[in-house]
């Protein structure tokens, strides 16, 4: 059985971690650009151990105001997925969704916000799902929650939660985009005893 | 020249007149500025948990209500503060986000920012410190300044008016 130690993980744990990233991501980023119709690039995932203070600093800054999706996850893995995105790609990935004009800005509404969740629903399985079929553990989410506010604000959920544990949050982070126009980030936070889970599982 | 003191996620800071500190992007966590009317030491903590008793790993004593809180007037009163004289406002603990169909679990992680801030006036009624003001709990983030030269705490939100409290 693996036992990671979050201050003290090797490189080869980094290395599947970053791989469990980019699948989850790819398979999320490509259900997106499905749904769209559009091509969406996406970037090689980052894994990284961030002391509380400088989750926020990875994204942006602490009141950036941005889209969170939030999916708490349970059965063999448990902790919270979280899914962000500035302003004007929620706004973009809306009217395209919704057939409205692109360069609409307004507030949201409350059908839009529920395509917006249901966007969360959707790259979240397919994010989820790929996890799975990867490791064989069953993994069940919960109905994503969406939150507009400052990014500090957003973020201090997942880093609450690692606080019960340590001082320091693992992120795997991807960074996904079309031309600029659709920008996010997708945070997969297990928790450590699921980071044990995860890595045994792929017989580490 | 008044200096404006960045407090970051389970961190801590104190300052005297003129300076100013600030967290910013609170959402379940707690800010708990204390103030000293007299001498005008402030200082702010910005804490993630109810109780370090609770957690296994509890070196960062920031992170906590109870530890957090305490270590903040040690260090006020090093710089000049009494802690008799000490007042508090306090702001945060929102419920970032919202299920509706839960998991114990999830409710569990909904309801920190409640917890957190009943463990904060806990703790300040415990080491005898007047609670003046909050700005705490419903559903969204804030940012918070806390100046020195009138213990005034502004509060500022996204798409709403800021506050002084």
């Amino acid at each position: 059985m693996a036992n990671i130690n979050l201050e003290d993980m090797n490189s080869m744990q980094f290395d599947v971690l970053k791989e469990i990233g980019n699948i989850g991501a790819g398979n999320a980023t490509s259900a997106l650009a499905q749904l769209l119709n559009i091509k969406i690039d996406m970037s090689v995932p980052n894994v990284a151990l961030l002391p509380f203070k400088q989750v926020t600093q990875s994204i942006g800054t602490e009141e950036d105001v941005v889209v969170g999706i939030l999916i708490t996850l349970d059965g063999d893995v448990n902790g919270m997925m979280m899914f962000l995105m500035d302003l004007k790609s929620a706004h973009h990935l809306v009217n395209l969704l919704m057939g409205a004009d692109v360069n609409k800005q307004d507030e949201f509404s409350e059908i839009e916000l529920s395509a917006l969740n249901e966007v969360g629903n959707i790259i979240s399985g397919a994010y989820l799902s790929s996890l799975s079929t990867l490791t064989g553990l069953s993994i069940i989410s919960s109905i994503p929650s969406t939150t507009i506010d400052m990014a500090g604000a957003l973020l201090s959920v997942p880093a609450i939660e690692f606080g019960k544990i340590g001082d320091q949050v693992l992120l795997i982070q991807t960074q996904f985009g079309e031309n600029d126009l659709v920008k996010g980030f997708f945070l997969l936070v297990p928790e450590l005893d699921s980071y044990n889970k995860i890595l045994s599982s792929l017989g580490l | 020249m008044e200096n404006m003191i960045k407090v970051g996620m389970a961190d801590l800071a104190v300052c005297k007149y003129p300076d100013a500190l600030t967290t910013l992007g609170l959402g379940s966590c707690v800010g708990i500025a204390l103030y000293d009317p007299v001498t005008k030491v402030s200082g702010l903590a910005h804490i993630m948990l109810p109780d370090s008793t609770k957690i296994k790993n509890n070196q960062n004593i920031a992170k906590f209500a109870d530890t957090g809180i305490e270590e903040l007037i040690k260090q006020m009163i090093k710089i000049g503060a009494s802690k008799t004289r000490l007042v508090a406002k306090i702001a945060g603990g929102a419920q970032m986000f919202a299920f509706k169909t839960s998991t114990s679990q999830a409710n569990d992680m909904m309801q920190v920012g409640a917890r957190n801030v009943e463990a904060v006036k806990a703790v300040l009624k415990k080491e005898g410190i007047r609670l003046l003001a909050e700005d705490t709990g419903l559903n969204y983030g804030r940012t918070i300044e806390f100046y020195s030269e009138n213990g005034q705490l502004l509060i500022k939100r996204v798409g709403k008016e800021s506050k002084t409290i």
